[in-house]
């Protein structure tokens, strides 16, 4: 029925990601175009309402950000190994022929994970309301 | 000679939808404006235009005609490249959305999908978690406090949710046994509003752990906290202003429509009529090409306007209230809704 | 159509790696290292894993280099100063990276019974790869988890508060 291979349903998202950005761009230097230009050295300072800014925007911040970035990885992996064991489990119990085989392998794999969910949680690494936690 | 004709097709599909998106997106904001004016008790705009519906239009002419500031003390390159990220990610995912009946194309090319690909699913979670660049970038190339601070915050609550995000749709691929989104759909089509995946498929839990982290997604009111205007002016985009600054307000409602687009298709039956064959096909083939669209426009609408009754009723939450909540709470009811989904479907089988 | 695609994205991923080693500041390194990542997932495509392609752009590009970026901003990592780098790490790299490529290029032009994978049109499903993957590949699978258990432990460890002093901290 369908003369296309299936790969070609590729094409029309390549070329959706490239009107995508290309609209993006041409609005950006459109406007920058179009737009006048009448600038001061005050218009041009960096704004903190009103008050000269003092010292330099990029400082150090609190190292929970990074833990934050560093467990999404870590779950991250985690959901994306999810994706192909959900598309296949109604249909893992003809494939190895026992009714809990899929169940059982996942509780497994979820249970290390939440192993680990526990022990963040006990050390307080996210809680960012309480300055006795453990970081 | 096929393969032309379908490059050429899907241009001028990839055109429509995108003019029809962006159209959308416009509306979507005078919509806000509107019920949130009724809300607060006042009329909203209502002087350009009938009911103030030519609004959108002088906006984006006003925003586009504004003087274009770059300050002295940005990084250039990354400062005009993080709206451009931000808004083409937003303009991505709608290619893999199925809004009408796929049964109605002729020679098998698609009418009602850009893009028809097994992974379909996968493409909106990837581009979502690209998505996370256009705002760290802002606020870093920026160079100012309140722009970093902001953009830390934004990009720390967005990593979070999307894990629960993720996670919330796990139960619905394993009901679906795909991944594709038409498949998905096609999946709750049997009986109607009885076999939507809410309702159905007993995932209330994971489409309150989806809508939950979707608000938090597209950094909308109760979890708006990167534009916490009382503490962070602006948050990541304080020093965007102009055509910059309408960017990342049209990727912020973009995104918005896309999480709606997506919140349908996975546990309301995306085109499906609620009656189910209660209505049943009709003889006129234009009448059945439109209804199923008629259908999927009516409840993103319904979640948009949704998006817009909590703004106008929820107060902001606390930063350390939202990290708690999210990795505390709802990840581990997320899990724990995969466990209890795939254990009903083992003794059910 | 395969080999034009492949040519393009295999240019754009080197250019991009190679950016990413001569760009001073590090963010536009970290930038260029994304543009590496999505390249392969095109790549990926290109030779028929449409999952492995998507779970590189969730994980490579999504995750791991939201990190980077983080990290730069956390940090205010400024630009690198340019060193002409001493003469005997010239006159001993490059002999030794050309040494290792050609025992590269030996062993892969040598081995017989490397299998090959040609850019095709045949793109595998999802399916096929979980019915190999939660079947006969488990133990690997279920290994996994402690390895992410392992790696949560190691990333708390490594951000608390004084190794050292941990008594003197409290």
């Amino acid at each position: 029925m369908n003369p296309i291979p299936y790969h070609w349903q590729y094409l029309p998202l390549l070329i959706q990601i490239v009107v995508a950005f290309g609209l993006g761009t041409s609005m950006i230097l459109g406007s920058r175009f179009v737009g006048r230009h009448r600038n001061s050295k005050t218009k041009l300072a960096a704004y903190e309402c009103g008050v000269e800014a003092v010292g330099d925007a990029r400082g150090r911040f609190s190292v929970r950000y990074y833990m934050v970035a560093m467990l999404f990885i870590l779950f991250d992996v985690e959901a994306v190994f999810m994706m192909p064991w959900a598309v296949i489990y109604r249909k893992l119990p003809e494939i190895t022929g026992s009714r809990f085989f899929g169940f059982w392998e996942m509780i497994v794999y979820l249970g290390f994970v939440a192993v680990g969910i526990f022990y963040i949680v006990r050390k307080g690494i996210l809680d960012w309301s309480l300055d006795k936690a453990d970081l | 000679m096929t393969i032309w004709w379908f490059v050429l097709w899907s241009i001028l599909k990839v055109l429509v939808v995108t003019v029809v998106l962006l159209t959308a997106v416009a509306y979507t904001v005078l919509l806000e404006r509107k019920v949130v004016g009724r809300i607060q008790n006042r009329w909203g705009p209502s002087r350009v235009g009938p009911f103030g519906l030519l609004q959108p239009l002088v906006d984006g002419a006003k925003l586009f005609l504004k003087e274009d500031i770059v300050p002295t003390s940005v990084y250039k390159p990354l400062y005009l490249l993080a709206p451009v990220l931000a808004l083409g990610c937003a303009l991505i995912s709608i290619a893999v959305v199925p809004f009408g009946n796929p049964e109605v194309a002729p020679q098998g090319f698609r009418i009602f999908q850009i893009s028809d690909v097994n992974i379909g699913l996968l493409v909106v979670l990837g581009i979502t978690s690209i998505g996370v660049y256009g705002i760290a970038l802002a606020g870093w190339s920026s160079n100012n406090k309140y722009s970093l601070m902001g953009s830390l915050r934004s990009s720390a609550q967005l990593i979070s949710y999307e894990l629960a995000l993720g996670l919330s749709l796990v139960g619905v691929v394993m009901l679906a046994g795909s991944l594709n989104l038409r498949v998905i759909v096609e999946s709750q089509a049997a009986h109607g509003l009885l076999s939507w995946n809410i309702f159905g498929g007993f995932q209330f839990v994971a489409f309150f752990i989806y809508l939950m982290a979707a608000y938090a997604e597209t950094n909308r009111a109760p979890f708006d906290l990167p534009e916490a205007e009382s503490e962070l002016t602006a948050g990541y985009h304080t020093e965007y202003s102009s055509m910059k600054f309408a960017t990342f307000f049209m990727a912020e409602y973009a995104n918005m429509i896309t999480v709606s687009c997506v919140a349908t298709l996975m546990f309301f039956g995306g085109w499906t009529s609620p009656l189910g064959n209660l209505i049943g096909p009709f003889q006129n083939q234009i009448i059945n090409a439109i209804l199923p669209i008629f259908w999927f426009v009516l409840k993103v609408f319904f979640f948009l306007f949704l998006y817009i009754w909590v703004r106008g009723t929820l107060p902001r939450f606390r930063y350390d209230q939202l990290m708690n909540f999210g990795w505390r709470y709802l990840l581990p009811l997320a899990i724990l809704n995969i466990v209890g989904t795939s254990l009903w479907l083992a003794l059910k089988q | 159509m395969h080999l034009i695609l492949f040519i393009v994205f295999a240019g754009l991923c080197l250019a991009g790696a190679l950016n990413l080693l001569l760009q001073k500041h590090p963010i536009n390194s970290a930038l260029s290292l994304v543009v590496v990542m999505t390249s392969l997932a095109v790549l990926y495509l290109l030779l028929g894993a449409e999952f492995l392609a998507a779970a590189q752009i969730i994980v490579y590009a999504g995750a791991i280099m939201v990190l980077f970026t983080f990290v730069i901003m956390l940090l205010n990592a400024g630009r690198e100063e340019r060193t002409l780098g001493s003469k005997a790490a010239v006159a001993l790299g490059f002999p030794a990276v050309a040494a290792i490529l050609a025992v590269i290029a030996t062993v892969i032009l040598k081995a017989q019974d490397l299998g090959s994978v040609s850019l095709s049109d045949g793109i595998t499903s999802t399916e096929e790869l979980s019915r190999v993957l939660f079947h006969e590949l488990l133990l690997p699978f279920e290994v996994t988890s402690v390895l992410i258990l392992i790696a949560i432990l190691g990333a708390v460890s490594l951000a608390r508060k004084g190794h050292g002093d941990q008594e003197a901290g409290k």
